[in-house]
Parts: C-alpha cells; structure tokens; sequence
C-alpha cells in the first residue's frame, strides 16, 4: 500500500489514497464466483468419494474378482446360495457395444464434419448443421425405442445376411437363430447417438486448420480430396480422435438406449450378433429395482467402475483435444 | 448461374455505377463440363436397376448397396478417363462423403418420422388435463392422461435450472473474469463433468439423499440428479457467451472507477444477457429427456405431488418408460404420445434457445 502525501499543507481536497489492494466487495466477489468455479471439482469429488464408500465392502469381499468374473448372484436366503458379484462380462459387452458404435459412428460423424466444411454447398449448411443439433437433443429413451421398435426388424436382416456371408469369421458366427437384441443392433443405436458430439468436435478441429495451407494446396493443384489429405487431415488428425473418444465415453455411459435394445446375459460371448450382451449401465438399471441391501452396494461399486472407465476416457479424450485445438 | 458471356464488355475508363458487371466464376464449371457426370449418375441408376433385377439381391437395400458400388465405379471411371488417377480419388471420395452425410441425416428423419406415425393415434386433448391417478394402464386411451407427468417433468427441469443456474454461471465468471490460478484446472473438470454417465448421476443422489440422508424419493432429488448433469451444459455455454463479450467493454467499466464486481454485475451480465438465458435454455433441453437418473430418484407417480421434498412424482420421460414396460398395445401407444409429448417440449426448449442465441444484444 502506497500512500501518496501532499507535502504543502494548504487547504483543499485531501488527496485519495491510490492502492493496488482489490476492494472489499471485489474480494468478497472473488471468493463467491471462485467458490462457485469449484463446485464441478467438489461434485466429482463427491461422487467418487460416495460410490467408493458405498461399494467400499463389495470391492473388499469381492476383491479383484469384482471386474473380473462373470457372475452377478444376489443373496438368497431361503435358497441358501451365497452371494457373488462380477461385472466382468458387464464390463467387456460394455467396451464391445461402445467400439461396435464407434466403428459404424466415427466414418459417418467424420464424413459428416467434412462434408459441413469443405463440401457442403452453403444453401445445405445450415440445414445440415441444424439436423445434426436436433440429433443432439432427442433423448436417449426415443433412440431406444425407435431402435427397439423401427431399427431392430431391419437391422436383423443385415445381421442375417452380414451372418450369411460372413459367418465364418468366429465373430459373425452364430450358434442358435437369435439375432435379435444383439450387441450389433445396440453398437447401431449408439452409434447414431454419438455422432453429433464427434461431428461437432471434429467440424471445430477443422476449422482450426490453416487456411494459408488450404489455399497452398489449392495453388499447387491439389484436388479437394488430396488439398483433404495432406492438410486438414494431418493438421486435425489429433483432435478428431479426441472427438472419437468422447463419443466412446458417452456410448460406455449409455444407459437407457441400450437397455431398450440389448439383452443383457452375464457370459463373454464372442459372436456379436448373438442375442446375448452386456453393459454396466443396463445393469444398474435391470437390478436396482429389486435390489437387496448388500446387492444395492454392489450396483454403487458397478457405478463407481462405470464413473472411473468414463472419467479415463473423457479426461484422455480432453487432453488430446485441449492439445490440438488452441483455445481461447 | 452466371457464365462468361453475362460479362458485356465495358469501357474501364468510365466508371459506371450502375451498370456493376456481374462477378463472373470461372472456377465454375459449365453445362457442359457437368454433362458427363450427369450421364454418369442416370447409368449408374440405369445399371443399378438392372443388376437388382437379374441378381439375387433384392429390395431397397440391396438397390442402395449396388448403387453405391456402381455410382463410385462409374464416378472413378469417368474422372480416370477425362483426367487421371488423383481426380478419380477425388471424385469417389466427393460420393463417399456426400453418402456419409446423408446416411447421417436418414436415422433423423426416420426417428421424426415415427414419433409422429405412432404418437399420434394416442394424442388427444383430454390427456392434457388428466391423470392416471384413477385409470387403470390397461383402460383405453381417452381415459387417463399424462397431466401429471408433464407438469411433474417441468416441475423437476424447473427445480434443476434453479440449481444450475448460479453454479453454471458461477463457473463460467470464474473462467473469464476471475482467470484465478485454477482456471485450467476447472475448464477441464467442468468438460469431465459433462461426460458423467446420467446413471451415475443418478446412484451418487441416490447414495446420498436417500442412504446417507435417510430421505425418500422425491422431486428435489431427481432435481439434483438433473442438476449434474446441466451445471457442465450451461457452465460451458455460458463461458462461450462471456468469452465473446469484448474486453474493452470491461476495462471501460473498470477505468470509469467501478469495482470488478460493479462491472460484471452492470455491463458485462447485461451485455451478455440474451447468451446467457440460451445457455440455460440449452442446459433445460439437454436434462428434460433424460431418463435413467429419474428412475432411481423420484420414484413415479400416477397423480401429481406439488411437494418436492416427500413423496413420489413423474415425469415425461418415466411415464413413457413405465407405459413400455407394461408391454400391451396401449401402453405402448400412450408411450408414444408421451414421446410425442415430450418431443415437442424439447423442441419448444430448443428453438428458444436458437432464437435467442442468434439475437444480438
């Protein structure tokens, strides 16, 4: 603090203190909004802290057996079956249906973002844009009924036909004629669901691209599809796969979509279009309603694995986009 | 569109205001130049037709998929003829990007298409001012009604935005006017957040209001499940909004004498006003369909509860999950009406926010 003093001691208006101290009321606005800021961190925490001290006797008993074996068994007393609780094939139809959904959503969320930047006449744009914001904003109950009821009967015949001519291949093998509810049918509906988010990602990284080397390529007689490959791909190739990734952590949080359509079997079971798969959402979902006390604590533990898979993915998924595209 | 010959030749000496000549395109290309690709795609049809009718494929799809392989042949070849292999590269992958966006655009449609097919033999207007508080699920349709479970989906959404509004905001002030040290460190959680799994949202309420807290379903809790999930949504929106205010704006404000907290409260807030109501609109959108959260937190409801703190409410997207699961043909009609219903609620959230978002000032 610095206080500036007159030195003529005449009268007249007193000089003002001049400091570069924040006044009262900004401190107390800074401690408000700051406070405020950190409310996302606490709920995080908070959210751990709670599913990990909820499910904290199931990892005890269950140990690493927990994410690792298959069977999901509630106590019973009358029958005198003791209790057991896996989520390992929950875990493994998870990644399964997530990377089935990224397989068919990311070519089409990719080609999507490039035809909205490079060849999109500009009358389609805006249309185009606002298709993919609606897409956005249906909820993820209407994707699973309009898989279950409008996508299911069709897209079994293509599993019939992928199983036809494919079905040598042990993953399109299939042992019975179940080729409903099948992880196949599921990775469609997610991949539609996240299509936006990578579309959006994807459209934002492109934009980033230089456009002095857009127009270098033009200049030294580049088509549009190889002006596409030697500059925007390399230039955005980082954030679009930050883009993938969280669309895979969204289709891995999935829940009711993928409850709707899949049929949920405690086994790992390699032929996707087989009937029979698994998600740690639908499951919390399946048995909350009739849960037990000690099989409540098991659905936290589930729910706390589900919210650290996720949290990995996002948080890779920001780096890499944070990396690439220079905000601010 | 315009060619060449619109460009009458004038005297450049003559500066002629009226008479502005026509920008002309030559990159574009002509009539005739596009000729041979419009061959190209009627014997692509053409030849398509053809292998559908003697091959064993048939159907739309199987039309669709020879289309394809032949309309990228014919495509390549053409190019490959008329100039090289790279124009043949950029003409196949031109086709391949347009069949992406379009196959993007056909689940949409599809799912528009059907909520209004089979939402709409179960719309009347009775249900509108009515519950299911004395129908039974299995009554037929002009009894009953989803009154209870649009007033109870508006009044959670409504509780939730309460919440949200002021930590959303909060966050977003912090990350552009506070700038404290923390900042990266909150812009990337407030992106986690926003990949929470609404299920997990919804066990984290759980554990704590009704196992830690001892409470009961109820609609403050659905409330604060939602909430999880809009504070990231507005949080991020609204730091977008603020993010475009200018600087000068501020340090106006700041060189006038006022305190940093005059100045966001009275000139940066006001200017970013219409942004920021967006930003909670959006946030509105994105919880009103969610569903799994509210199915472990208020616990449905065939009537109304207007107490949100004991006692079980509905909401839009319970009451379609509940009519699914009874599993007969009425009860999937009246979900479908509830979609309808909750379709058009969302669209109402959506277009305000894009109105308002595309309003300067």
């Amino acid at each position: 603090m610095s206080i500036i003093e007159n030195p003529s001691q005449t009268e007249g208006p007193k000089p003002r203190t001049i400091t570069s101290e924040s006044r009262f009321s900004d401190r107390v606005f800074r401690v408000v909004v700051s406070s405020g800021g950190f409310i996302s961190l606490v709920v995080l925490g908070l959210i751990s802290l709670f599913l990990l001290y909820e499910g904290l006797s199931i990892f005890r008993s269950e140990g690493l057996g927990f994410v690792t074996s298959f069977e999901w068994i509630a106590e019973s007393i009358e029958n005198g079956t003791e209790a057991s609780y896996g989520i390992g094939a929950m875990l493994y139809g998870t990644l399964v249906t997530g990377f089935i959904g990224l397989f068919f959503g990311f070519p089409l969320a990719l080609g999507a973002a490039l035809f909205l930047s490079y060849y999109a006449p500009e009358w389609m744009k805006k249309p185009m844009v606002l298709v993919v914001d609606v897409m956005a904003a249906i909820p993820s109950l209407v994707f699973g009924l309009w898989g279950y009821y409008v996508l299911m009967p069709q897209a079994e015949e293509w599993a019939k036909l992928i199983n036809k001519y494919f079905g040598f291949i042990p993953i399109f093998s299939m042992p019975g004629d179940y080729f409903t509810r099948s992880p196949f049918i599921a990775g469609l509906v997610l991949a539609i669901m996240i299509i936006p988010i990578i579309t959006s990602i994807s459209r934002e990284v492109f934009a980033q691209t230089p456009l002095d080397r857009i127009q270098a390529a033009y200049a030294l007689g580049a088509t549009r599809w190889s002006m596409i490959r030697a500059v925007v791909i390399p230039y955005g190739k980082g954030g679009v796969i930050g883009g993938a990734m969280l669309g895979l952590g969204r289709a891995i949080g999935e829940t009711v979509a993928v409850y709707t359509v899949l049929n949920l079997v405690y086994d790992i079971r390699p032929e996707i279009l087989l009937s029979a798969g698994g998600s740690v959402a639908s499951l919390i979902v399946t048995k909350f309603g009739e849960a037990t006390a000690p099989e409540l604590k098991a659905l936290m533990a589930a729910g706390f694995v589900l919210f650290v898979v996720t949290l990995a993915v996002n948080f890779l998924a920001n780096l890499i986009i944070n990396r690439t595209v220079r905000k601010g | 569109m315009s060619t060449v010959t619109d460009n009458k030749p004038q005297d450049p000496m003559v500066p002629n205001e009226l008479s502005v000549p026509k920008p002309i395109k030559p990159w574009k290309a002509t009539p005739k130049q596009l000729l041979p690709d419009f061959l190209g795609a009627i014997s692509a049809v053409i030849a398509s037709l053809m292998v559908v009718a003697v091959s064993p494929m048939a159907g739309a799809l199987g039309f669709i998929l020879t289309f394809i392989v032949v309309s990228v042949v014919t495509a390549a070849s053409i190019s490959w003829i008329r100039q090289d292999r790279k124009a043949a590269a950029n003409s196949v992958s031109t086709i391949v990007i347009y069949l992406l966006a379009a196959f993007v655009l056909l689940p949409v449609v599809s799912i528009i298409f059907e909520i209004i097919r089979k939402g709409a033999p179960g719309l009347s207007i009775g249900m509108f001012f009515d519950d299911m508080s004395v129908t039974s699920s299995d009554a037929p349709l002009n009894e009953g009604g989803l009154l209870h479970a649009l007033v109870g989906s508006l009044y959670v959404v409504a509780l939730a935005t309460i919440v949200s509004i002021p930590i959303g905001i909060l966050t977003a002030l912090y990350l552009t006017e506070v700038k404290g040290k923390a900042e990266g460190t909150v812009r990337f959680f407030v992106q986690a957040m926003s990949g929470v799994p609404s299920i997990v949202a919804g066990l984290f309420i759980y554990a704590v209001w009704m196992i830690t807290l001892g409470g009961t379903y109820s609609t403050a809790a659905g409330s604060l499940s939602l909430s999880i999930l809009m504070i990231p949504t507005v949080a991020r929106t609204a730091e977008e909004v603020l993010k475009l205010i200018p600087t000068d704006l501020r340090e106006a404000g700041l060189a006038l004498g006022a305190t940093q907290w005059k100045t966001v409260t009275l000139v940066v807030i006001p200017a970013a006003r219409s942004g920021l109501i967006t930003a909670v609109i959006l946030g509105t959108a994105r919880v009103a369909g969610e569903t799994a959260p509210l199915l472990l937190t208020i616990g449905g409801n065939d009537a109304m509860n207007w107490n949100p703190f004991s006692g079980n409410n509905s909401a839009l997207p319970f009451y379609v999950w509940k009519n699914f699961g009874i599993g007969t043909e009425i009860g999937a009609d009246r979900a479908w009406a509830g979609i309808f219903v909750l379709m058009i609620v969302i669209m109402v959230f959506f277009t305000l926010a894009r109105v308002l978002g595309n309003k300067k000032g």
